[in-house]
């Protein structure tokens, strides 16, 4: 698979003139390699879907690695009544809830450190930078107590707050570059009409930023739909359970059962896998929120 | 609006200050508290000082759940940067089925580390697993090989499963990387003679260097603190064999409600943490790895 980039003959245009060197065999050695990394990167989530819809006597019986002869939807309709719904509503709750609060409070942050040059400012600022160091896992023990002691151990509330604290860093530090980035010239000329703050966030950082706040919100929702340490530790009951604790349920309920189990996998991703269906380029580009602008 | 501050300005700034030391800051500072108590989390607490420190040396679950980390760091980052410079740099290419290929390899994205982790549990099952029954029927081994479930092997059979979740993530990051690299560069080292493994390692892989650092920054970094595939997979067994660091933590906070020495795990994890980060800042800098993601 070396040298990948320099193995192409079959692209016309002259500016691909770096994928024109090297004999043809290389590309169809690349190609095949390709293929071997397709395999192993899709096939476990092929088999996810395959054994999704084996019966439970299809899935003891049959040829593993082949699709079923006889698919079935009722595993489906096992972990529907298994009071998935409402599983998923708590994870959009939760999720939704966090991304609102993080890039609400993330903008407002984040226009006030680029705007201005108080030094308590700045320190609250390189606090949130060290603050993107700190792992969740850290904290998670007085965080535990904390929840406790407010009296909302196993509330989807108890989830949010830290939720959204641990958002907080990387949000602010993003939105921070991409509202560094409008030309001062346009504040000016708000300023100088005597708009306040906030009208200024409204009209002017609000519209211009509008591609990054979606990239972080996207970050920030996949972040929360598939936070799992928050909620092992936050809740038990399993009126309060999200996603990724009822996957872990399932499996315990179901242990013979296993295409009960992979219907729950499939559908606690459902979100995601709509997204990159419909719109792959945002999806990709915001779960790179972190590195990018 | 000048540069100053006014009361609106600070109640801008508030909400984000107020959750961020209520819910991180003050979480963190009690953490150190935490570490020098007696305590089971419920009952009355006991100041003991530097005793649950000291513990840590004479422990020698702590010190393998260490050993255990560096190991998985190490695994991680062999397994995961040459295969994702790789696929990233085929990516980059501009063949009409790489992209389609590509489309194909994000996919593992879109799960949550829990449902890998029990989609793989499945998948290694000795009984009735993918993987043995693939390799009983093409004749090697009895089919009963217990993946997960073999101390020598656990370690490794995990961080390949983290590589193939991990993977994807950063292919991505190289092939954006790699699409920056200007065609010129290619064409002069083509009309020096260069043949196309000498321009991947003269030009491809030096142009890459920051996407290589970032990478690399990002699996260590992450490795650190990996839990939730764990929980899943292994549960830190079979024995201790998986038992990393914030495995260990979780354990010892919350299936032996030791509050103390949990957090004396955590205090470590937490400067290990910024330490490692602080090295990443040190040698990448946030502007060189914002400007790897352009091409995307």
């Amino acid at each position: 698979m070396l040298a990948t980039n320099a193995a192409n003959l079959d692209t016309a245009p002259a500016v691909n003139s770096r994928f024109r060197r090297g004999p043809t065999w290389y590309n169809a050695l690349f190609t095949f390699l390709g293929f071997i990394w397709l395999i192993i990167a899709f096939y476990p989530v092929l088999y996810m879907l395959m054994t999704s819809l084996r019966s439970e006597q299809g899935y003891l019986l049959g040829i593993p690695w082949l699709p079923s002869l006889h698919p079935t939807l009722e595993n489906y309709a096992t972990v529907v009544q298994a009071g998935f719904a409402h599983f998923f509503l708590n994870s959009i709750i939760v999720s939704l809830c966090s991304v609102i609060l993080i890039v609400g409070c993330s903008i407002l942050c984040a226009y006030v450190v680029v705007r201005s040059r108080n030094r308590a400012v700045r320190v609250i600022f390189n606090v949130f930078l060290v603050g993107l160091a700190l792992p969740i896992q850290a904290a998670i023990i007085p965080i535990y107590i904390l929840i406790t002691d407010m009296g909302l151990y196993d509330k989807l509330i108890g989830i949010i707050l830290p939720s959204v604290a641990f958002g907080l860093p990387l949000t602010v530090l993003i939105l921070v570059n991409f509202v560094r980035d409008i030309p001062n010239e346009l504040y000016e000329s708000m300023g100088m009409d005597g708009a306040s703050d906030f009208r200024i966030l409204r009209h002017l950082v609000l519209p211009l930023a509008t591609p990054a706040l979606v990239s972080v919100s996207i970050y920030d929702f996949v972040q929360a739909w598939n936070n799992f340490l928050f909620p092992l530790v936050l809740t038990e009951s399993t009126n309060s359970r999200v996603m990724p604790l009822a996957i872990v349920s399932f499996q315990g309920q179901y242990t013979m059962n296993v295409p009960v189990t992979m219907a729950a996998v499939i559908l606690s991703a459902l979100p995601l896998i709509l997204a990159y269906i419909f719109g792959r380029r945002w999806l990709l580009r915001g779960m790179f929120a972190g590195f990018g602008k | 609006m000048g540069t100053g501050m006014n009361w609106q300005r600070w109640v801008m700034v508030a909400p984000a200050v107020l959750f961020f030391a209520v819910f991180a800051l003050f979480p963190m500072i009690v953490a150190v508290y935490y570490s020098g108590l007696n305590w089971n989390g419920i009952g009355i607490a006991k100041w003991v000082g530097g005793q649950n420190w000291a513990e840590l040396f004479s422990d020698g679950e702590a010190l393998m759940s260490l050993r255990l980390t560096v190991e998985l760091m190490v695994l991680s980052w062999v397994f995961q940067t040459p295969i994702s410079l790789l696929i990233g740099v085929f990516l980059a290419g501009r063949q009409k089925h790489r992209a389609v290929f590509g489309v194909f390899y994000f996919v593992p994205l879109l799960f949550s580390s829990v449902a890998i982790g029990v989609t793989w549990s499945y998948i290694l099952n000795p009984n009735f697993g993918l993987v043995d029954a693939l390799l009983k029927a093409v004749g090697i081994g009895n089919g009963e090989q217990n993946w997960l479930g073999n101390t020598h092997i656990a370690m490794l059979v995990v961080s390949m499963i983290i590589a193939w979740q991990f993977i994807p993530f950063h292919s991505l990051l190289y092939q954006s990387g790699a699409k920056q690299i200007p065609d010129s560069l290619y064409e002069a080292a083509k009309i020096d003679g260069a043949g196309p493994w000498s321009s991947f390692f003269h030009i491809t892989i030096p142009q890459l260097k920051y996407t290589v650092v970032t990478s690399s920054v990002l699996i260590l970094t992450g490795s650190l603190t990996y839990f939730d595939l764990i929980y899943v997979l292994t549960d830190g067994g079979p024995g201790t064999s998986t038992t990393v660091l914030a495995m260990d933590m979780y354990k010892q906070a919350f299936s032996n409600q030791n509050i103390g020495y949990g957090s004396v795990l955590a205090v470590i994890l937490a400067v290990a943490g910024v330490v490692l980060s602080i090295l990443t800042l040190r040698f990448t800098g946030f502007n060189r790895m914002e400007s790897q993601l352009e091409g995307m």
